[in-house]
């Protein structure tokens, strides 16, 4: 069965995550805001450190405290606003409507419990039911990411598991109470390659089958073109361009984005090195006033380094943050321009 | 996990063996026992008549046999000092003193020292943590005979709510466990806080909290039953520790247990006690490891399998 784009379930608006630390405040997500249909793959990709992970984070209201916090914004799941719930409300809500599959499977179970044991507890956190009942959902749970010999396999220990095994496993914990979005951290980073497209192959079987809004943080373009919708890429904490994948592949608008595509290796073109962007990314207890990549852009003049540029249409559905749109199009209607 | 526990015992086993060779040569390492049986006037066939009787003209290695023989039965020979006594039967009535008191001191140390070193991991760098730190800090540096003359001085003389010393009901135990554990607390605290403290950092512990699991399931489920492991080992020295500092807490507030019959026995040169003593010592810490060792495999898996 095809997937059905539905309506919007996740809207996330100009969220703000910071930490405090003892060197200054971290702006580690600064203004971040997209939005997410039923069914539909968002991927969100950009170098390690850009913020990525802290905002699936801060979508689940798990951000590590003390030091981080989210400051401002909104986070709509269906209508209700995450931020104004109270810790009690988040736990009836994490796991049953939204969840996440983390980095890596060797450490995300507990090696003191049996995998089914983790598996129950996930579901009897939000379905009171009787011991030999929640046996059962266990067992159809890894049926669902097919692990072989399931009624056995309830009584393993994760140790006992391979990694792409263990990886399943937190999948059928994520899908295990029907929520309507997942976050999946780099699902697959730590797997080999012939594991990850296993995997990769029964996400999208996952989510054609429960129509799920699914979205995939990742820093492989490969995997954003095989299971993505959408991209939004990020840089130093903000969304400096998002769009379809066709378009971003096609015509990507921002220069980070054209730098990020040309450092992926191609399959029919023969290089002799692979072309890497020059420079680090800035501090974030420290960020420019203008474009934060102005200091490796190939393009950028005074006005980058003076004034962050607003949001501009580059197509359909397609913006990105960038001074050189501004004479092909029309400034975005939803933001303008930002300190 | 039959086999797992199969070869400890085993191991066990042996390590006592080890003790008995070493008491048994300790003994004779600090003397002939005649200088100090015989008076000073007695001559070479007093010497020999004696030594024929204890058998103690024969070579070390047969005496030692002897001495196994009879250990593995549970004679470690009479008391010099006590006429009429068996050195292990003082010793069986002295010890279930002891073990009452080691027992109620380990009991006292876990029960504070678990919840106080788990919440100084969950609220690190509050003041919380920082009172732990002190708590700790103190155990560990007032020694216990002086800990114990001070407890008894403001709680037994001052204020009179409880006694001095004896034994007797649940109120003579509260100060002489409380200044055998408190030196536990500190350590087990502080162990129990650098272990959790790594678990909650953990990945896993984030799975959980996906989950949409409570705080208090996550700490005191997922996170302690992976931190119990380095605590638990150091139960295993708690138990020896307990049993050495027995002596000087016992002697203390004359509590009459093995700790104060050793004292004596020591004092009278009455080494037949002092090696039962040491060989049921040996045998509680050794047993007391053993038991360690299979509540690890119950906690880790990892550990059954291996």
């Amino acid at each position: 069965m095809p997937r059905q784009i539905g309506d919007v379930v996740l809207r996330v608006e100009d969220l703000h995550t910071y930490c405090f630390t003892r060197w200054g405040v971290v702006r580690a997500v600064d203004g971040v805001s997209f939005s997410l249909r039923q069914g539909e793959a968002l991927g969100i990709v950009g170098e390690s450190g850009c913020g990525k992970t802290m905002t699936a984070l801060s979508l689940l209201r798990l951000v590590p405290r003390p030091a981080a916090r989210i400051v401002r914004g909104r986070i709509l799941l269906e209508g209700d606003n995450l931020l104004e719930k109270t810790e009690r409300e988040m736990r009836a809500i994490r796991g049953r409507r939204i969840s996440m599959i983390l980095q890596d499977p060797q450490t995300s179970l507990n090696p003191v419990f049996t995998v089914g044991n983790q598996l129950i507890e996930a579901i009897k956190i939000h379905h009171k039911d009787g011991r030999r009942s929640l046996v059962r959902r266990a067992i159809d749970g890894l049926k669902q990411v097919r692990v072989a010999a399931p009624e056995r396999r309830v009584q393993d220990y994760p140790h006992q598991m391979s990694g792409g095994m263990k990886q399943r496993v937190v999948g059928a914990i994520a899908i295990s109470c029907e929520p309507r979005v997942i976050i999946a951290d780099e699902p697959t980073t730590s797997l080999d390659v012939t594991i990850q497209a296993q995997y990769l192959r029964l996400l999208r079987e996952i989510q054609e089958a429960t129509n799920l809004a699914v979205i995939f943080i990742t820093h492989d373009f490969g995997i954003v073109a095989k299971m993505c919708d959408r991209v939004m890429v990020m840089y130093a904490g903000r969304v400096v361009e998002s769009g379809d994948v066709r378009d971003i592949f096609n015509r990507p608008s921002h220069p980070y984005t054209q730098a990020l595509l040309s450092s992926v290796p191609t399959m029919d073109e023969r290089v002799e090195r692979l072309y890497s962007i020059a420079g680090q990314p800035p501090a974030l207890w420290d960020l420019p006033a203008g474009c934060r990549f102005a200091a490796r852009c190939p393009h950028a003049d005074e006005r980058c380094r003076r004034d962050y540029p607003p949001s501009f249409t580059a197509g359909e559905g397609h913006t990105a943050d960038c001074w050189r749109l501004e004479d092909a199009c029309e400034p975005s209607q939803f933001s303008g321009p930002r300190a | 996990m039959q086999r797992y526990i199969a070869r400890r015992f085993l191991q066990s086993l042996l390590a006592l063996w080890v003790m008995s060779l070493v008491v048994f040569s300790l003994a004779r390492v600090t003397g002939n026992p005649l200088d100090v049986m015989l008076p000073l006037e007695a001559g070479p066939e007093e010497y020999e008549r004696i030594s024929r009787h204890w058998g103690l003209d024969k070579p070390l290695a047969t005496q030692y046999v002897v001495f196994l023989t009879k250990a593995l039965q549970g004679d470690f020979g009479n008391s010099w000092k006590w006429h009429g006594y068996s050195a292990m039967g003082l010793v069986a009535q002295r010890l279930p003193a002891t073990l009452q008191l080691a027992g109620f001191a380990l009991l006292i140390s876990v029960a504070i020292a678990l919840p106080i070193g788990v919440l100084a991991a969950v609220m690190k760098g509050t003041v919380w943590d920082s009172a732990a730190k002190i708590v700790a800090l103190l155990g560990q540096s007032l020694p216990g005979f002086w800990l114990g003359i001070v407890l008894m001085w403001i709680f037994a003389v001052h204020l009179g709510w409880l006694p001095t010393s004896g034994r007797g009901g649940i109120q003579y135990m509260i100060l002489p466990a409380i200044t055998l554990g408190w030196f536990q607390v500190a350590a087990v605290m502080r162990l129990v806080r650098s272990s959790m403290l790594d678990v909650l950092d953990s990945e896993f512990v984030k799975l959980t909290r996906i989950k949409g699991l409570s705080e208090w399931k996550v700490v005191w489920k997922h996170c302690l039953r992976n931190a119990a492991i380095a605590p638990l080992t150091f139960f295993a020295i708690i138990a020896g520790v307990l049993m050495t500092g027995s002596v000087v807490t016992e002697s203390v507030f004359s509590w009459p247990g093995t700790g104060l019959l050793v004292v004596d026995a020591v004092r009278a040169r009455d080494f037949q006690v002092v090696q039962a003593v040491v060989i049921v010592f040996a045998g509680i810490f050794i047993f007391t490891n053993l038991l360690v060792d299979i509540l690890y495999a119950y906690l880790d898996p990892r550990i059954r399998y291996r």
